[in-house]
């Protein structure tokens, strides 16, 4: 598995605590996403974020663990694969959430069942950094 | 251009497939060589619309696309019970020495795209003198799996959305928006359980590891060509077929995923041309000797 540095790490995790507002401004993505109500894990291996998801919209992101809170399905990979990943164009094998757990990047565990009926939702929910992570990284 | 009328043709065959008649819909342009096309797992001949209207290929290539049974306008057959499909590698063979021997194509080249690009090496195979040349595109022996298919058909989750959804990791990031969108359409499009009994052929019954080093590529020549973003047959997985096979060609296309055909027409055009010239040249080399 490929590694950052711990600021780089940190870009990261600022990186995915911005995800909730880029998802306000992207009407026809909250729209795909109107019938899911969700509990989950997302983010880096080591500074996941619970993320409670309420018709489409991201309503809450708190950093992992929060005391007795459950959750259905979690996709966490290492912050370095996420830096890959929202490059504008991402390398071969780092550009999709399936082609990171396939190399060993990301782990995707639990509850399949949301994951699965918004699969395409969450494939570009975790992208939507990529507008800006390039800049804000550089 | 409003009015404009692309040369593509369109029609239906009647074949005979293990005593079965199938009504098969086909699209063809072109004069020459004749080339079979064959679409990805749970999509259909349209991917290959660009290839069709390309009127420098159909100079010499009788270029034909056609929808497997169960996709596109290829109706399942009348005598269908409703049993769950599933393609096999026998099934797959036979379909399309079927169409071939139905359309009365002497010595075709054919062009497979994932499970086409699987069932191109068995032909190799297995039926190398019925052909003049194979293609593989996005191609090899075996890959491993990276889903569980059973997401792919059942009551509570939308087939159409999660087949589109979990190919389109496959694609480029570089290929066009349009091209990305009609991709994934057909995806969309497909019948319930088509993608998942296609995908039977690919990951349970049509292993051929240990079987593609009996391929003579004197019999056949054989071309492989796969997409550097392609992470489910990877180029790794081609060079590894092709490192087995003698004479096998091996080429990685920049900035193509796993549908070059369809995914980004005009990069894909910059690998096939080279290809098909080879194939036009092997011919004419083959017409002096005789």
């Amino acid at each position: 598995m490929i590694s950052v540095s711990n600021a780089a790490d940190a870009i990261i995790i600022e990186a995915f605590a911005k995800i909730p507002a880029l998802l306000d401004h992207a009407p026809a993505l909250i729209a795909r996403g109107r019938f899911l109500d969700c509990e989950c894990l997302l983010g880096p291996a080591s500074h996941a974020f619970h993320v409670s998801i309420r018709q489409g919209r991201i309503v809450d992101l708190t950093p992992w663990p929060v005391l007795m809170r459950s959750w259905r399905f979690s996709y966490r990979a290492s912050a370095a694969a996420f830096a890959e990943f929202w490059q504008p164009l991402p390398r071969p094998g780092f550009h999709d959430l399936l082609a990171l757990t396939k190399r060993g990047e990301a782990t995707l565990e639990g509850d399949m069942h949301p994951f699965m009926t918004h699969l395409q939702y969450f494939k570009d929910v975790l992208a939507l950094p990529r507008l800006h992570f390039a800049t804000a990284a550089s | 251009m409003s009015g404009m009328i692309e040369p593509i043709v369109g029609r239906y065959v009647h074949v005979d497939i293990d005593g079965d008649m199938h009504r098969i819909y086909f699209e063809e342009n072109g004069s020459g060589i004749p080339l079979v096309c064959l679409h990805t797992a749970g999509s259909d001949g349209r991917q290959w619309r660009h290839l069709l209207a390309d009127q420098e290929f159909a100079k010499h290539f009788r270029i034909i696309a056609f929808d497997m049974p169960w996709h596109g306008k290829s109706n399942p057959p009348e005598n269908w019970d409703g049993t769950e499909y599933q393609l096999t590698t026998a099934r797959y063979t036979q379909t399309i020495r079927a169409f071939c021997a139905a359309l009365q194509l002497e010595k075709p080249a054919v062009m497979g795209c994932s499970i086409g690009g699987r069932i191109v090496l068995n032909l190799a195979i297995d039926h190398a003198a019925e052909f003049r040349a194979l293609i593989g595109l996005e191609g090899a022996d075996f890959q491993a799996p990276w889903y569980d298919t059973s997401w792919l058909n059942r009551p509570d989750v939308h087939g159409g959305e999660v087949c589109a959804a979990l190919v389109s990791g496959l694609i480029a990031p570089q290929s066009p928006d349009s091209s990305r969108a009609e991709t994934l359409w057909a995806y969309k499009q497909g019948g319930p359980g088509v993608f998942k009994g296609d995908l039977y052929f690919y990951r349970v019954d049509g292993d051929l590891r240990g079987k593609v080093e009996r391929i003579d590529t004197k019999v056949c020549p054989l071309f492989l060509l796969t997409g550097e973003y392609d992470f489910s047959c990877t180029p790794e997985d081609t060079k590894r077929t092709a490192a087995a096979i003698a004479g096998a060609s091996v080429t990685i296309m920049e900035q193509l995923g796993h549908f070059p055909m369809s995914e980004n027409p005009k990069q894909f055009r910059r690998y096939i041309a080279p290809v098909l010239e080879r194939i036009v040249a092997l011919e004419a080399e083959r017409a002096g000797r005789r």
